[in-house]
This record gives structure tokens, C-alpha cells and sequence, in this order.
């Protein structure tokens, strides 16, 4: 038989088998139905649009993007923009996961815990404070430098707010990856007559060539993705992203709109894939296996002071960034009238709590959706086979890589009219929250699920255990962690999502985050940094409540 | 040659862990290594042998003490400096260099000329038997393959000292054994002075000029591999290296050559020079190789009875004392079946008095 007779036969068979298997037919229509109607066609709608032009096919508003000067140097400055911020984010994220694994460096802690500050804000936290601090009204710039005219718009300004933000998603991925260097090959190294500075040239660094290349890809497909900053911060510096936005919003021209998307779609799928499917798999790093003994840290003060000098100054800066925010909110006008006020949150409350309570009735009604969807889909992915398996992975994995404001253009074409009119309403809005944040859940449950072994599956299984028992007894009990952090990761991502959502709040239902990017649009920096505080706290509550019953649970181990 | 001598001079090291425990991971060495020996560091895991290692190669310091490299106090002197070479447990390659790369690492720090390097690591491949893997990466080798690269990339420094921080431990036990014969056979035919940690004894056996039996940090023990295996100096040692049976026995006399002892209630003479007096109590070592089947001594139970080809190895009880019994070359003889009598004695020759 040849080899493709064989596949053929076992793919018919795998199809076969599923009709036979009623639980996990339905799963896998329900499945299905969900990824095509919120993933595919939106996607393909896009694609649709912006080929169509007075309902015939048409190439005019590609050319329009090629034409106007205007988009053509859009689509330079988000390549630029990505280029820098993933660079200098990758450089600063390696600097310091190689002094936390190499140095020895006091406050561990205190070091470790900016790597989570971006995960659990708002995406306007660290803008906003760059205005505070190093705008035309800016404490540091003005206050203390007496500069006029400092200008934090524009591509300077978006820079530093894009790599205070993402340098933290380099530092962790760095860090796993080099702590899991064997210190014996370095010692070899050292042995073989290497000084500290050729073991770092010539073994630690080309061992983590790959890992670089992979964090500066990551973050340039987040810097190009990226919504708020730009629009919050860009200025005059637009991003394709931004773009987009105020083509379909603003103009309407959905022509235009629909082809920058289609463009900014192929470019972060195309790294997209090459991170995943070519940079990932050359890694050394495992090739070293286990770690066999504790690296000694370098503790000489010559080289250890330093680092630590500088780290300290980059976590104070980012530190500032966010207490700026609930300072900035009792400051009666930052930098002009600096006396306390509660003036801005008495303005939020007047304005009314309905964004603040619908954001949070969403968040929350989302949150287990997700994760339970991203758990069973993981499951299906690494422990079934059957027909459609790989496709419903390619198609989880790239939805991480699709741009959230082009998901959002997606749902405001495909249901805006008949036969599915969904845009304005609450449905939508959690439907977008559970797409964005599903594809993740997916693969920290698909990583979760590959971990364990699956002979502890089939010693349940030969012990007597059908296959629901010895998901419900034994794999759901091993993959619970993972679970329950995805929960947590789901509502944060929520409350604090911009991109997609910006197109579908209407007038029913307004969502805070939107509100702070109005506010700061106006100029209302007090108002912003309220809205941003009260964000915060609800985030730290829920989540607080939240590891707190899982304790109590006795599930400790929630990490990331 | 230049194969060198290494002298430890009353090296402590003690440890601080994380909880702020004291733990004295080597207490008051004293070694001294002549120029082109094979020693091996031998000791169940935690005594300190591999500490003693990585202080050589610079990789700990001592609390304590001074190490000689040659004529060289090498306090100040980092690892890269240091005229040792290592090979690791874990073979330690450089997983992004193919096998010529990984050998010629040390000599492209030299800065020499890229065609002595190229002379060396050649020469060393063939030493190895390993010329057709000069362009082999890492992770295409087999853990044996991988050991030789590891040995080879020390070997090509021809450095002072060679440390060995237990090769073999993660091979298979057949190749184990060819790869000790293998290092055994090129640190001969190489001349260099070799420091290898182990705690196989059969490994530290067979490869070493002078065994040094470590526990919890001290020396026990220094000599010949015979000299240990025959003259344990306490039970320790005899426990550790091979396996004892260890009698009580009173002194019933004693001249400068031998001395009698009464072990329940059979004397022996041993040919041993012993320090404590007439009427005290010592212990006897006796190899399970050394026990007899004999009309005259002791009655035991056999409770243990296993045929192993080249020997038949017995356990009896005589009254609560286990005695091993080793029956060599067993065509022929007498098999004594579970649960039977046997009647045994000791070979005077190979009885052994620690005086603890």
C-alpha cells in the first residue's frame, strides 16, 4: 500500500469513527460552527470587501493604498515602528532575564514583578503616564527641565510608551529559555580557557540566537498590532492598525479600511509563521537537556553593580508610570493646578457607572466560557485524532496572530446586517472577548496537556476508567492549573481589550476602556487617569477574589 | 610530558545554603597527586568528591587551605587559566557546534594557527577512532560518541591535570565498561595525570593508580587498589570497597609478624602487626572469597543460594550473624540447597584486623 493510501484510509476511518462517537461529534460541530462564523468569514468578509467595489470585483482601494502618498508612508511608519520597538524591547527584555539568571542581584522580587505590571493593566496605563510625565504639561519635562515644548506625540514618545510595555514579553521568554542552559557547558567553556566574556560571546549568546529571533518577532507583530498606543500617543505618526480604524469608523470607507487590513494581516501572519514554524524549532537550548546543577551567579561588584544600577533605574521608571495614574486622578489639572481633588471621580460617577458595570457584567460572563472552550479544544487537539484536528489547531494558533482591530472590523462588516444583526449588542461584545482570548487559553492548554504523560491516561484507562472517567478523574484534575490561570488571564484581557471591541460599543453598551481613550482624546487627563485607577482596582478585586477561592480550593500554583 | 603534580594542602570548604545552614563539604585534605597518576575520588554521592573536583578546576574556592597545580599556587588563577581540563557527567558539549568545532574551541582561544589546530584535533580524532565525525552536531551522537568528543576536546588542551567528574554514569552499563578501558588504555598511552570522581568502585578499581575513599567529606582512605581491597582500614572501607563480612575477635597473643585471635571460639593467626593488647576486642574483615567450606569451624543455616556461573554465592546465619559465602569456580562441588547446614572456616591469609 502506498503511503498515501494509508493516510487516506486512516483519515476515512478517523471520520468514520466520529459518527460513531456522539460526544465527540457534537464537540466537534459546535467547535466548528463557532470558529466559521466568528473567525472565517469575518476574515473572509474583509478579504471580500476589500476586492469589491460597487458590488463587482475590483483592485481600486489597493490601489488607493498604493496611490496615496498618505497610507503608503503609514504602512513605512508601522514597519519602522515594529523594527524599533521589537528591537530595543528584545535588548532590554534579554539584558535583564540575563541578569536575573547570571548575577548575583539583590530584590529578586522586586525585579521579577515588572514582568507582570503589563499583563494585569490597562493598555493606557504607561501613555498616559508618558503624557503626565514628559509632556508639553509634563512634570519631569516641565516642571523639573522647565522645557516648553517637549513633545511626547509622535514616533518618540510611541516608542517608549511600546517598549516600557513589551520589553516584559521578551524578559519572559528569555528567562525559561536561559535558565535552561546546562552551567556545565559553560563551565566547559571556562575550563577550555574562556574568559566570562568569551563564554558570553561564544557559547551563551549563539545559544540564544534563536530565542532572540523569536522575542524580536513576537513583539513586532504586537508593536504592529498595536491600537491604543498609537491612537493615544502616535500623533501625527499614524500606524496601519490606527488607520484602519479611522478609514471604517471615522470615514467609513470600508474599501480602504478593508485593504490596510488585509495588508497588516499578511504581514504579522507571514512572521507569524516563520516564528512558528522555522525560528521555534531551532532551538539548542534542549538539546543541553536537563540542567544537572545550580549556575554559580556572578557576585563580583565590578561587573554586578552596574547591571544592577542600570536595572534599578528601569524598574523605577516603570514603577513611576503606574503610580502616576491614581496620582494623576486626585490632581485637581496635572501640571498646571497640582492641589488635591476628587473633582475627577465625582465627574465619572455624574457621568454614570454603566460602563464600569457593564465592562465587569461582560468580563465576567465571558471568563468561564473561554476557558472551559479553550480547555475542551485543547483537549480534542492533542489527545484525539479525528478529521479536521489539524485544521481546527491552524486555525486557534493563527487567530493569535491576527490583529484585534481587524477582528473588530470583521464583526462590525459581517453583522451589521441581515440575516445575523449583532453589532451593538452585548452578544457580540462577549463573543469578541472569548475570540481574543480563547486561541491563548488553547495553547497553555495544549502546552499543559503535552506534559503529561499519557501512560498515566491509559493506566486509568487499563484500570477500568472509560474515557470520561479518565478525563474527569485524572486529566482534568492534572491540567486544573493551567485552567484556572487561563480564568484569570481571560478576565484581565477583558476588562483592559481595546483593539476589536472599539468597533462594536454603541450607545447601549460602552466599555470602559473606551471611555478612557475618549477622555484622553479631549484632553481630559484627570478624568482618564480616574477611569484608569477604577479599571485597576476592579482588576485587582476579581482577580484578588478569585486566587483567594482557589487557595481555599487548594489550588496554589497559579502562575502567568 | 607535562604532566603535572597536584598537591592539596589542608583544604576546607564549607558551604552556606539557602536557609543559612552551614554544611562543611570538605573537611582538612590533604592529598598529594605525583605527575602522571591516575587517581580516583571514590565515596557515595554528598562526601565531597566532586567539590574536591571543581576546587581543582577553579570552579569553587576553597574556605580554606592552598591546591598546587605543578609548582603553581593557583588561589588567584580563574578556571580559564588554570592548566586542568574537564570532562563532564553530562558530556557538556556545545550544542550549536558540530565535533570539530567543540575540540578545537579551547585551542582557537590560544589564538594558534589554524593549522597546528588543525593537526591536533585531527590527531586526536584518529586517537579516538572518531575520524568521520568531525562534522556530526551534538544531538546526532549517541551518549557514548558524545562522552569520546567531551574526552577528546579536554585531551586536545594536552592540559597539566585532567579531571574526570563521572564520565561514565550516564552510559549504559556495557559501554560503560568499554569506555573505562578506552580511558584506561589513552590515559596510559597519553602519560597525563588524571583526578577521576566516581562512585562505582569497580570503575574506580580498574582505572586507578590510587583509590582515595572519601565519607562525609574526610579521606578514609588512600592506596594501591589492592591495598584498599585488602587492607581496609576501617568498616567503612571494607563495605564500600567489595563486600565484608566483619567478625568480633579477641586478642589471645601477639609478636611483632602476626598475632592469634579468638573468633567465636576458633582461633586464626593473622601475619599483622597490631597496636592494641592481649585480651582487647578488634574486627575481623573476611571476604566472602575468603570463607571456606570446611568439616572444621563454624555450622551455619543457608538461607540464600544463588548459582552466578564463575561462582556460587551463599548467605548463612550463624546464630544472628549473616555470613556471605562465595564458592568460586562451582563445577563439582558440593551445592548446598536452602534451609541445609554448611560447615565453614576462614582462610587465615585473607583475614584482615581493623583496629577501630
Amino acid at each position: 500500500m502506498s503511503n498515501f493510501r494509508i493516510k487516506l484510509e486512516t483519515s476515512i476511518k478517523n471520520m468514520k469513527k466520529m459518527f460513531y462517537d456522539p460526544i465527540l461529534f457534537s464537540t466537534f460541530t459546535f467547535v466548528m460552527v463557532i470558529l466559521i462564523l466568528f473567525i472565517l468569514l469575518p476574515m473572509f468578509n474583509v478579504l471580500k470587501e476589500s476586492f469589491t467595489y460597487n458590488g463587482e470585483f475590483s483592485l481600486i482601494h489597493y490601489r488607493n493604498v498604493r496611490d496615496m502618498h498618505e497610507n503608503f508612508v503609514i504602512i513605512l511608519n508601522t514597519l519602522k515602528l515594529g523594527v524599533v520597538t521589537s528591537t530595543i524591547s528584545t535588548a532590554i527584555g534579554f539584558f535583564f532575564a540575563y541578569a536575573m539568571t547570571y548575577i548575583k542581584v539583590p530584590f529578586k522580587k522586586v525585579f521579577s514583578s515588572i514582568a507582570i505590571l503589563p499583563i494585569v493593566s490597562p493598555p493606557f496605563v504607561i501613555a498616559l503616564s508618558a503624557i503626565m510625565l514628559l509632556g508639553r504639561r509634563g512634570y519631569i519635562t516641565r516642571t523639573l527641565l522647565g522645557i516648553r515644548n517637549a513633545e511626547i506625540y509622535g514616533f518618540k514618545g510611541l516608542v517608549l510608551v511600546q517598549v516600557l510595555t513589551f520589553f516584559p514579553v521578551a524578559y519572559l521568554m528569555l528567562v525559561g529559555l536561559l535558565q535552561k542552559i546546562d552551567p556545565s557547558v559553560e563551565e566547559a567553556s571556562r575550563d577550555l580557557g574562556a574568559s566570562r566574556w568569551d563564554v558570553f560571546r561564544t557559547i551563551t549568546l549563539p545559544l540564544m540566537v534563536p530565542g532572540i529571533a523569536n522575542a524580536i518577532l513576537v513583539i513586532f507583530i504586537q508593536a504592529i498590532a498595536d491600537f491604543s498606543n498609537p491612537m493615544v500617543i502616535g500623533g501625527n505618526f499614524t500606524t496601519v492598525a490606527v488607520q484602519i480604524y479611522l478609514q471604517g469608523i471615522g470615514n467609513f470607507d470600508m474599501g480602504s479600511a478593508t485593504a490596510l487590513a488585509v495588508i497588516l494581516v499578511l504581514m504579522s501572519v507571514s512572521i507569524f509563521v516563520t516564528q512558528k514554524y522555522y525560528i521555534s524549532k531551532k532551538s539548542y537550548v534542549t538539546v543541553t537537556g536537563k540542567v544537572s546543577r545550580q549556575r554559580e551567579k556572578i557576585s563580583e561588584k565590578g561587573i554586578a553593580l552596574p547591571i544592577v544600577i542600570v536595572m534599578s533605574i528601569i524598574t523605577l521608571g516603570v514603577f513611576i508610570m503606574y503610580i502616576m495614574i491614581p496620582l494623576g486622578s486626585f490632581v485637581k489639572l496635572w501640571g498646571i493646578n497640582n492641589s488635591f481633588s476628587l473633582e475627577h471621580y465625582r465627574y465619572v460617577f455624574d457621568l454614570g457607572m454603566k460602563p464600569i458595570r457593564d465592562t465587569t457584567l461582560l468580563a465576567l460572563i465571558s471568563t468561564p466560557i473561554t476557558g472551559i472552550l479553550a480547555m475542551i479544544i485543547a483537549f480534542l487537539i492533542v489527545r484525539k485524532e479525528f478529521f479536521g484536528r489539524s485544521f481546527i489547531e491552524f486555525i486557534t494558533m493563527m487567530a493569535i496572530a491576527i490583529p484585534g482591530t481587524i477582528v473588530g472590523l470583521g464583526y462590525i462588516i459581517t453583522y451589521n446586517k441581515k440575516p445575523l444583526v449583532l453589532a451593538g449588542t452585548a452578544f457580540i461584545l462577549i463573543i469578541a472577548f472569548i475570540m481574543r482570548n480563547m486561541p491563548i487559553g488553547i495553547r497553555s492548554g495544549i502546552a499543559a496537556l503535552q506534559q503529561i504523560d499519557p501512560s498515566i491516561e491509559e493506566a486509568a484507562c487499563v484500570l477500568g476508567a472509560n474515557s470520561k472517567k479518565v478525563f474527569t478523574s485524572v486529566t482534568l484534575p492534572m491540567i486544573k492549573p493551567a485552567f484556572f490561570s487561563g480564568l484569570v488571564y481571560a478576565f484581565v484581557r477583558s476588562m483592559t481589550l481595546v483593539s476589536t471591541i472599539i468597533f462594536l460599543v454603541s450607545a447601549r453598551y460602552n466599555l470602559l476602556t473606551v471611555a478612557i481613550m475618549n477622555q484622553i482624546d479631549v484632553g481630559k487627563i484627570g478624568v482618564a487617569s480616574a477611569y484608569c485607577t477604577i479599571l485597576i482596582f476592579i482588576v485587582f478585586i476579581v482577580v484578588g477574589l478569585m486566587i483567594f477561592t482557589l487557595k481555599r480550593m487548594g489550588i496554589n500554583d497559579i502562575s502567568e | 610530558m607535562r604532566a603535572k603534580r597536584v598537591k592539596f594542602e589542608n583544604i576546607n570548604k564549607i558551604f552556606i545554603t539557602g536557609d543559612g545552614k552551614r554544611v562543611n563539604a570538605v573537611k582538612e585534605l590533604d592529598l598529594d597527586v605525583e605527575p602522571g597518576k591516575f587517581v580516583c575520588l571514590l565515596g557515595p554521592s554528598g562526601c565531597g568528591k566532586t567539590t574536591i573536583l571543581r576546587m581543582l578546576a577553579g570552579f569553587e574556592v576553597p574556605t580554606q587551605g592552598h591546591i598546587y597545580i605543578g609548582k603553581e599556587n593557583v588561589e588567584r588563577i580563574t578556571p580559564d587559566r588554570r592548566d586542568t581540563a574537564m570532562v563532564f557527567q553530562n558530556y557538556a558539549l556545545f550544542p550549536h557546534m558540530n565535533v570539530y568545532n567543540n575540540i578545537s574551541y579551547g585551542l582557537k582561544l590560544q589564538k594558534i594557527p589554524k593549522k597546528e589546530i588543525d593537526r591536533r584535533v585531527h590527531k586526536i580524532l584518529e586517537l579516538m577512532n572518531m575520524k568521520d565525525f568531525a562534522d556530526r552536531m551534538p544531538s546526532q551522537m549517541s551518549g557514548g560518541q558524545q562522552q569520546r568528543v567531551s574526552l577528546a576536546r579536554a585531551l586536545v588542551m594536552e592540559p597539566g591535570v585532567l579531571l574526570f567528574d563521572e564520565p561514565l554514569s550516564n552510559l549504559d552499563a556495557k559501554l560503560r565498561i568499554h569506555m573505562r578501558d578506552e580511558i584506561k588504555k589513552i590515559q596510559m598511552q597519553v602519560g597525563i595525570t588524571s583526578i577521576y570522581v566516581t562512585h562505582d568502585q569497580a570503575e574506580a578499581m580498574g582505572l586507578a593508580d590510587t583509590v582515595v575513599i572519601m565519607k562525609d567529606g574526610k579521606i578514609q582512605q588512600v592506596g594501591s587498589p589492592i591495598e584498599v581491597y585488602q587492607n581496609p582500614i576501617n568498616t567503612f572501607v571494607a563495605n564500600f570497597i567489595g563486600r565484608a563480612n566483619i567478625f568480633k575477635g579477641k586478642i589471645i597473643s601477639k609478636s611483632e609478624k602476626e598475632c592469634e585471635v579468638d573468633i567465636l571460639g576458633v582461633k586464626f593467626k593473622i601475619s599483622q602487626n597490631v597496636k592494641k593488647d592481649v585480651g582487647e576486642e578488634v574486627q575481623v574483615v573476611a571476604r566472602p572469597e575468603g570463607i571456606v567450606i570446611s568439616k572444621e569451624g563454624y555450622k551455619g543455616k543457608v538461607t540464600k543460594s544463588m548459582f552466578m556461573g564463575a561462582y556460587h554465592e551463599y548467605e548463612a546465619m550463624l546464630g544472628d550473624l549473616k555470613i556471605e559465602i562465595s564458592v568460586s569456580n562451582p563445577r563439582n562441588k558440593k551445592n548446598y540447597p536452602l534451609d541445609s547446614e554448611i560447615d565453614f572456616t576462614l582462610e587465615e591469609d585473607s583475614l584482615h584486623i581493623i583496629e577501630e
